[in-house]
């Protein structure tokens, strides 16, 4: 599989800071290919940064560049919508649409992506998911593991520049653990999207990532 | 039950228009000012809710004198209504205005209810997904509120069908033009002998009722339904 739209340009780059109550949240590092992983105790305001990536929360000062294109700079006054950053954001807690099946919530982003923005196709992601015979189900009616699965289709359908996700095996029990595991590690070697992953597991991220980010 | 005479037929038939014209006209406004409540940020936000549900406190007689002094042949309103050839005074119109002002608030507290249910997090991930404010609005927010939405306008309906004091005080109780159900009841109460056609009437007003509860509870299960993660 070649994703050719993506090579030479994929990455991120991200420097900023934001007050959280009393606390600080500050972040700088650049993320080329593969896994990063933002990795600390909870409360360290991991989310905060994916959410700041994706343009769910405004930092107080910096830059955030995604494959190229400067998405937040405080000091040029750029602050691009959460529409318009290209971040396939996968939830903590999936947020698939409880009024939708399976294929609507699947095919959501890849409607609204310009045609030159989407690199993978419906049929790809579910034979890649193996996800190909849940299209007609409610999503109240599926597993966690199955779940996460849509969730991650779904954000890669959108035509995903980076894919943010936030803490992706926590809410499953260890076997589906293994499995998605497995997914993202294929995703990993297989596509060429960098992932920013969220932990505070020490096992997942030597086993995913080259790049740590430590929070603190 | 024994049938209903051709008049009886036509008070129905007069009520439903009545509520069906006075809940299609206020529904927008209702869930405009449902949604300012719910999400709106502003400096007269409590001043709104207040006057919003002044309907549901106020004695109905008073509301309907007010619309009298606003909308009556006098009234400022009345008078731009004139100009355009409008009358709402002794009209099925002003009938229908009185309804739609003493059931408002019952609509906005079940549509902000349903709006303030759902859940930011879906609108945040539509938003990662490349939708915009308005599309998310039409596909998330709207759709995930509907069943609350639906049950405030059928809560409003039933209110309507009911509403006797601010009827009676703005446009009077005329036979055939502004004589709900409930009007026509009092009215056949009044006259010695009549109590059998106002037996009729009272059961329809309580089917009409047990209906509109049931179809209301039935949408509010739907709702807590659509809600959970």
């Amino acid at each position: 599989m070649g994703f050719d739209a993506l090579a030479g340009q994929a990455g991120l780059s991200v420097d900023v800071e934001v007050m959280r109550g009393a606390t600080r949240i500050g972040v700088c590092f650049e993320a080329r290919g593969g896994v990063t992983a933002l990795f600390g105790r909870s409360g360290a305001g991991k989310t905060s940064v994916l959410d700041m990536v994706a343009g769910l929360l405004r930092p107080d000062r910096g830059q955030i560049v995604i494959a190229g294109q400067v998405v937040f700079d405080s000091a040029a006054g750029i602050n691009l919508p959460a529409q318009a950053r290209g971040c396939g954001y996968v939830f903590q807690d999936h947020r698939l649409f409880p009024h939708m099946n399976v294929r609507d919530n699947l095919l959501y982003g890849w409607r609204l992506a310009a045609p030159d923005k989407r690199w993978i196709g419906v049929e790809q992601v579910c034979d890649f998911l193996g996800i190909g015979g849940l299209l007609d189900r409610r999503v109240r009616g599926l597993s966690g593991g199955e779940g996460q699965r849509v969730a991650i289709g779904r954000a890669l359908l959108a035509g995903a520049r980076v894919l943010l996700m936030d803490e992706p095996l926590s809410s499953l029990d260890a076997p589906r653990r293994g499995e998605i595991m497995a997914l993202i590690e294929r995703i990993r070697d297989e596509l060429a999207v960098p992932i920013l992953y969220v932990s505070h597991d020490a096992g997942e991220v030597s086993r995913l990532a080259a790049q740590v980010v430590e929070m603190d | 039950m024994t049938a209903l005479s051709p008049e009886d037929w036509g008070i129905v038939a007069l009520s439903l228009r009545i509520s069906a014209v006075a809940i299609g006209g206020a529904a927008p406004f209702a869930f405009g000012c449902a949604w300012l409540l719910a999400r709106g940020r502003f400096a007269g936000r409590v001043v709104l809710d207040a006057l919003v549900h002044l309907p549901l406190v106020l004695p109905p007689v008073v509301t309907g004198w007010l619309l009298l002094v606003a909308f009556g042949a006098q009234g400022w309103a009345g008078r731009l209504l004139a100009d355009v050839g409008v009358t709402l005074m002794f009209r099925w119109t002003g009938a229908a205005l009185a309804s739609a002002v003493m059931a408002f608030p019952l609509m906005v507290r079940s549509m902000r209810l349903s709006l303030e249910a759902v859940d930011v997090r879906y609108e945040q991930a539509a938003r990662t997904l490349g939708a915009g404010p308005a599309r998310v609005f039409a596909t998330i927010t709207l759709p995930l509120a509907m069943p609350g939405v639906m049950a405030g306008l059928v809560l409003g309906f039933a209110r309507s069908l009911g509403e006797f004091g601010a009827t009676v005080t703005f446009v009077s109780n005329i036979p055939g033009e502004t004589a709900t159900l409930p009007l026509a009841i009092y009215s056949a109460l009044q006259v010695p002998g009549q109590e059998g056609a106002a037996m009729h009437l009272a059961l329809v007003s309580v089917a009409l009722s047990v209906a509109a509860l049931l179809a209301s509870e039935w949408l509010t299960r739907r709702m807590g339904g659509n809600r959970g993660l």
